[in-house]
């Protein structure tokens, strides 16, 4: 199968294979209206399998909700027709409202104007704690 | 901005700062009477609480201070459905320091976002409480000379106890100590403080079901009260609340030199019968918290006496 190149825009390389749709949806990549592609289970020699989204248009990008995700992303940024930059994602050291603290005896099970934000506490076991409570994160389905 | 959310914010060095200070402050009360003259500390209790209230209370006239604030939250705007970021905002503008205690966790330090002015943890919910573990350490220094090499036994409930939480991130830091924790099965110590504090620290540690077969090998034994009001089911709360009691028999196998503390209100975990014993250090450890809470106030509002 072969998908155009793009002119400016973004592709999103080294997504975990099935993870596609969920980081499409997350980026509210459907509202767009440039051309979109999302190339799932396509040959990795690292990975053996990934997904691929090609975005025709240069956009802003929560890294940090991509690296929570996903931290094995890599996101090329095409301009002309040429990869101006790459940048490789890592786990991001907080996350504010991605995902919310489940923990009833927490302050924000009862103020709902409080932003959720966890801090990571071991990238290793990629476990992130509430800032408030330390409780667990439950991490992205893998 | 100083606060005290957590106990792991004090390195060692400021923790022995702050004993050392509470020590002068025992040996010379009259040079700190008038230390906080013209301050204001607002005790903001949104659950109810007789010692750690009144301790700061007592700290701060102590300090020739003033205490303003509220004993339960239906007492205050709270009671209205005001936030806690609101709440101490206002407050902020009258006092020179809060203490406060939530039966939410967390909420002290989204109070210290908003307050203006210091904020102290004085307990939220089943998390934290910096300054019961401040206390626990002042008394531990005061009556083994040091906070290093020893066994620290804690019984009771381990599970929901936010001081056992507390004193196990702080002892974790000092060389040589061991702790032996005994609890029934329910109430284990929560996994990630073995896995994330103990482990990583290299600390030793046991889990146990039995106080008696542990006893002589202790230095410390730190007893806790299994919490009504942290129990959802009454049922549960019944079951647990008797598996043990500290008895002068079951002390008869005890090290001479033993430490027994609880950070208090006890229900019946230790028997009165034991109040005589000179083991028995619990209520030195009331005392204790008044100085370590004076100490703790004069640094963060940082007062030079």
């Amino acid at each position: 199968m072969i998908i155009g190149q793009i002119k400016d825009g973004i592709v999103l390389d080294h997504i975990t294979a099935g993870r596609g749709m969920e980081i499409y949806n997350i980026l509210k990549l459907g509202k767009l209206d440039c051309t979109v592609a999302m190339i799932k289970n396509a040959e990795s020699s690292k990975m053996g399998k990934k997904d691929i989204i090609k975005i025709g248009q240069v956009m802003d990008i929560d890294f940090d909700v991509l690296g929570y995700i996903d931290p094995g992303i890599t996101v090329n940024i095409i301009r002309d027709g040429k990869l101006v930059k790459r940048e490789k994602l890592s786990l991001p050291e907080r996350v504010t409202d991605i995902i919310r603290c489940k923990n009833p005896r927490c302050i924000t099970s009862v103020e709902q104007e409080l932003r959720h934000e966890f801090r990571l506490v071991n990238a290793e076991k990629k476990l992130y704690r509430c800032i408030y409570c330390e409780s667990p994160a439950p991490r992205a389905e893998q | 901005m100083n606060n005290l959310i957590d106990i792991m914010q004090l390195s060692t060095e400021e923790i022995a700062e702050l004993i050392d200070r509470a020590e002068d402050i025992i040996a010379n009360p009259k040079k700190y009477s008038e230390a906080c003259h013209g301050k204001k500390l607002a005790t903001l209790f949104f659950e109810p609480s007789t010692r750690t209230r009144l301790s700061f209370e007592a700290a701060m006239y102590e300090l020739g201070g003033n205490v303003l604030g509220f004993s339960e939250a239906k007492s205050s705007s709270a009671a209205k459905g005001e936030s806690v970021s609101d709440t101490v905002r206002t407050v902020g503008c009258y006092a020179d320091i809060i203490a406060m205690r939530h039966p939410k966790e967390g909420a002290p330090l989204v109070a210290s976002r908003s307050a203006g002015v210091p904020v102290i943890n004085a307990g939220d919910g089943g998390h934290n409480h910096p300054t019961q573990t401040l206390t626990d350490l002042l008394t531990i220094r005061r009556e083994k000379g040091r906070l290093d090499n020893m066994t620290v036994g804690i019984c009771g409930d381990l599970k929901f106890g936010r001081t056992v939480h507390s004193l196990m991130c702080a002892m974790s830091r000092y060389p040589g100590v061991k702790f032996v924790l005994i609890s029934p099965e329910e109430l284990v110590v929560p996994r990630y403080l073995i896995t994330d504090v103990l482990e990583p620290a290299g600390v030793e540690y046991e889990e146990v079901r039995s106080l008696e077969d542990v006893m002589p090998q202790l230095d410390i034994l730190y007893m806790t009260r299994v919490q009504r009001e942290r129990f959802f089911n009454e049922a549960d709360y019944l079951r647990l609340k008797d598996t043990y009691i500290l008895t002068p028999e079951k002390l008869e196998t005890a090290k001479k030199d033993l430490t027994i503390l609880h950070p208090l209100p006890r229900v019946n975990e230790i028997s009165v019968a034991v109040d005589d014993d000179p083991r028995a250090c619990y209520f030195k450890q009331v005392l204790n918290g008044k100085y370590i809470r004076m100490a703790l106030i004069l640094k963060l509002l940082e007062v030079e006496v």
